[in-house]
């Protein structure tokens, strides 16, 4: 049997190192920050520590996401007993005096300072990031000195599994790989289901353009991703765990794969975890990087090494999932979610949110920003206070025109909006969806029509091709988008373009299909007038264009009208 | 045609129809044994089910979505239609949105007359194309010494991958390429003469609802399919039981 990991000695001893230095010097690693120059930054932090000689005070930590992606690289100075400082755009050159001056004269270099009490950072609030940026992922010591695996620890002495799963019931967790179903609902399926082995996955296939979320997450907190994967496995019953990650996210199975190996050897997986009976195999699996096969039947598909194309429901997976045995997707920031509720409780997590939608989600904010990055806000928090406090707002005196929340699956809010909450009823009821957490701001300058167009084109050449509506209704769609952009549309195009809307919304076979018109409808809701203008006008017999802009077009005169197909 | 054991026992009503079903029927089947038409372009009787062409969808009541009639077993009192306004819309986009896919030249073809996609055109009142034609750049594979594939009348219904899988246990056909550009490929993309696989058994050629797959040395209109043939077979070798059979046209 593997050695036991003693938490608490671990905890102890890890936290007894960082008190013998002065300072920590915490030097942002993440993606963001390493391509915008953070790996020479974190050097010149090293040879400078060493030539000032001052090694054996200052530690210097490689870190995840600090969040303010825009302002990269990003260095944080953390003395001991004094307030910490962040510095932004950090070069070699600046990382140098940073310790020259900061660290041991204690000079704070005051144009590169990071103000970290501006709204970026103060209106967030942190459960999924809580480490992210504060600890080095690739260390368990950092993530179990920060009370890592005491969730689990707890869950395993003290709970049965389905005090685990009352506990994320109460807690109101739901999925946040896009639809929000309850989390609790899906654990239950899966203890409840017949048949052995059962299996899990975390799905980290984040096909979604612009979305890092759960790259970030695994990146940057691995051991928090694996701890919540033990615990659910525990509470559902699931003897062999997968991760799926894409295999665009190297340094993600990277470390996840170090992460996995590490528990390991510390009796934190494998058979008999932390000496109780309750054995979990955990593996990552990677995928060719389809967006299609972040669908749950295209997922499976996947890893059993066929084809990624989405199979009919039901079955479902907690019924027949991989291998035909029962079987429970859950998204990574979902699972990610559950040590830090397993420890405090469902009331705590209940605090954070709104009724209906507990907690926060982390979104990949991007577009005309002024700040831009990675952040974890409270469920509720409106359009408004991300765009102007956290964003901080249109750069150059720019004009807010619309947010695109959920990707290629999701809507525009344009701005008679900014003041409704973000959480999954609010976004579902205005035509827009939470989807796994990618917001773009749009200014003024975009075109609503063209941005319609951007999205069904990621879709047609993202349709797996296994149904007929998709696999043809996305490349008419795109075709009659495309003459509507440049100027040649005529008003049949953009009837035709409506009514392929719901033909393909309502027949296709998986959520690509289902939700690739949404962000045509949801731009046709709002931004009608700029299709209609767009549009050459119609001519009338005595060759003049008529006066009267066309009306919205009646819907087809159904019998019903239906939400979708299955 | 296989049934499950014993008597019908679910009252369903499709289409104001009162019928009993057996248990595990889906509501094509219960639909086709009454004689009541759903169109259909994936489903073969005899092939597992694939779901790809969504033609069969059906409104159930109180039923907030669309079933997919061939994949949706039915249960006690389910009460069916199989077409409204809407859905009748939906089928006919798709079906034209299927030939502008392909290069659907009926006057040329081998199968004109004889093709489920000219039968459906005629179901949904397909009488003119809206859409833009794609003009695939699809390929003809004529390697075969007895059969011949052109791509460009393929709707990619996946039957002859099925049906040589499921019934031949030869598994020559795949599905190769994503979205609009996925086709039927032999042997991981090789030439259909060069299969060691293919038994020369023809009965892809049988079953495709289109002119895509068919016998060598048909002219124009002169090729026959019997997709039917499959759940003879299927019902001779799984009950023992060879049933009366009209041949193909
Ligand atoms: C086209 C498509 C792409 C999807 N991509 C993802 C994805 O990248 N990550 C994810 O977690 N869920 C994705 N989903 C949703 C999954 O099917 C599934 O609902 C989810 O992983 C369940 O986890 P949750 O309950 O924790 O949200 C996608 C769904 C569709 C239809
Ligand atoms: S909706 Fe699109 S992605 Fe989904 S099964 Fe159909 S073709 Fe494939
Ligand atoms: S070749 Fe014929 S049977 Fe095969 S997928 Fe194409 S249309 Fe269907
Ligand atoms: S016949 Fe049901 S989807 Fe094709």
């Amino acid at each position: 049997m593997a050695k036991q990991i003693d938490l608490h000695d671990v905890a102890h001893s890890e936290l007894e190192m960082r008190s013998r230095y002065t300072t920590r010097v915490k030097a942002c690693s993440s993606t963001a920050c390493l391509s915008a120059g953070a790996g020479p930054v974190r050097q010149a932090l090293d040879q400078a520590a060493e030539r000032e000689d001052v090694n054996s005070d200052v530690q210097v930590v490689p870190t995840g996401c600090m969040g303010m992606c825009s302002s990269g690289p990003l260095v944080r100075v953390e003395p001991r007993g004094a307030e910490p400082t962040m510095y932004a755009q950090v070069t070699p050159d600046i990382a140098t005096r940073i310790i020259r001056e900061h660290v041991v004269v204690r000079k704070l270099i005051d144009e590169h300072v990071l103000d970290e009490d501006q709204p970026f950072f103060s209106r967030q609030r942190k459960i999924v990031l809580g480490n992210a940026g504060r600890i080095d992922p690739e260390r368990i010591e950092d993530y179990v000195a920060e009370g890592g695996y005491q969730a689990l620890a707890g869950a395993l002495n003290d709970l049965a599994p389905e005090e685990v799963i009352e506990i994320i019931d109460d807690s109101g967790l739901r999925g946040r790989g896009g639809a929000g179903y309850p989390t609790a609902k899906k654990w239950d399926m899966l203890r409840r289901a017949e048949g052995s082995p059962k299996y899990l996955i975390a799905n980290g296939d984040e096909g979604d353009q612009g979305a890092y979320m759960d790259r970030t997450i695994m990146e940057d907190d691995p051991h928090r991703v694996i701890e919540g994967m033990i615990i659910a496995a525990y509470a559902t019953g699931a003897s062999h765990g997968y991760i799926y990650v894409r295999a665009e996210y190297p340094t993600a199975v990277e470390r996840l794969e170090r992460a996995i190996r590490v528990a390991r050897r510390q009796g934190l997986l494998g058979r008999n975890i932390l000496g109780s009976d309750f054995d979990l195999q955990l593996e990552v699996r990677i995928g060719a990087g389809a967006f299609v096969c972040g669908e749950e039947t295209a997922l499976m598909a996947s890893i059993e090494g066929r084809r990624g194309t989405p199979s009919l429901r039901p079955p479902y997976p907690t019924e027949k999932g991989l291998w035909g045995q029962p079987t429970m997707i859950n998204n990574v920031e979902t699972l990610a979610n559950v040590p830090a509720i397993v420890a405090n409780g469902a009331e705590w997590f209940g605090e954070v949110g709104t009724a209906q939608s507990k907690g926060t989600k982390v979104f990949a904010l991007a577009g005309s920003l002024v700040n831009t990055g990675l952040i974890e806000v409270p469920m509720g928090i409106t359009l408004r206070e991300i765009v102007f406090d956290i964003g901080g707002g249109i750069p150059n005196d720019g004009v807010f025109k619309a947010a695109q929340s959920g990707g290629p699956s999701g809507g525009c809010l344009p701005a008679s909006l900014l003041d409704s909450p973000v959480d999954y009823e609010s976004l579902r009821k205005l035509g827009s969806m939470m989807g796994s957490g990618g917001l773009v701001v749009m200014d003024d300058s975009m075109r609503m029509p063209d941005v319609a167009r951007f999205y069904m084109e990621f879709c047609r050449e993202e349709s797996c091709g296994k149904c007929a509506p998709c696999r043809t209704g996305t490349v008419q769609m795109h075709a009659l988008l495309d003459r509507i952009c440049e100027g040649v549309g005529r008003r049949r195009d953009l009837q035709h373009l409506e009514s392929l809307c719901r033909t393909v919304r309502q027949t296709s076979l998986c959520g690509l299909g289902q939700s690739a018109p949404n962000p045509v409808v949801s731009t046709l809701d709002h931004f009608r007038h700029e299709y209609l203008d767009l549009l050459v006008p119609d001519v009338s017999y005595n060759g003049t264009a008529p006066s009267v802009p066309p009306r919205p077009q009646a819907p087809d005169p159904a019998v019903t009208t239906k939400g979708g197909s299955r | 045609m296989s049934r499950g054991n014993g008597r019908p026992s679910i009252p369903v009503t499709i289409d104001g129809q009162e019928a009993m079903a057996y248990e595990g029927e889906t509501i094509l089947d219960v639909a086709t044994r009454i004689g009541v038409r759903i169109p259909r372009l994936c489903y073969l009787e005899g092939l597992s089910v694939w779901g790809g062409c969504r033609l069969c969808l059906v409104e159930v009541e109180d039923d907030p979505r669309y079933r997919l009639s061939c994949a949706t077993p039915v249960v006690a009192e389910m009460a069916v239609t199989t077409t409204n306004w809407e859905l009748h819309n939906h089928r006919r986009r798709i079906v034209e949105m299927l030939f502008a896919e392909g290069n659907h030249i009926c006057a040329v073809c081998v199968s004109n007359g004889d093709c489920e996609l000219q039968d459906l055109a005629a179901e949904t009142d397909v009488d003119h194309i809206h859409y833009d034609l794609q003009h695939p750049d699809a390929s003809v594979d004529a390697s075969h010494p007895k059969y011949v594939l052109d791509r460009e009348r393929c709707v990619l219904c996946t039957r002859c991958v099925r049906v040589c899988n499921e019934i031949e246990g030869a598994h020559v056909w795949d599905v190769g390429g994503r979205g609009s550009d996925s086709m039927i490929v032999a042997e991981l993309s090789k030439p259909w003469g060069e299969s060691p696989s293919c038994t020369w058994c023809g009965k892809c050629v049988l079953v495709c609802p289109t002119g895509a797959l068919a016998f060598k040395g048909r002219a124009v209109g002169e090729m026959r399919h019997d997709p039917a043939v499959i759940d003879f077979l299927k019902t001779a070798r799984d009950e023992g039981k060879w049933y009366e059979r009209q041949e193909a046209r």
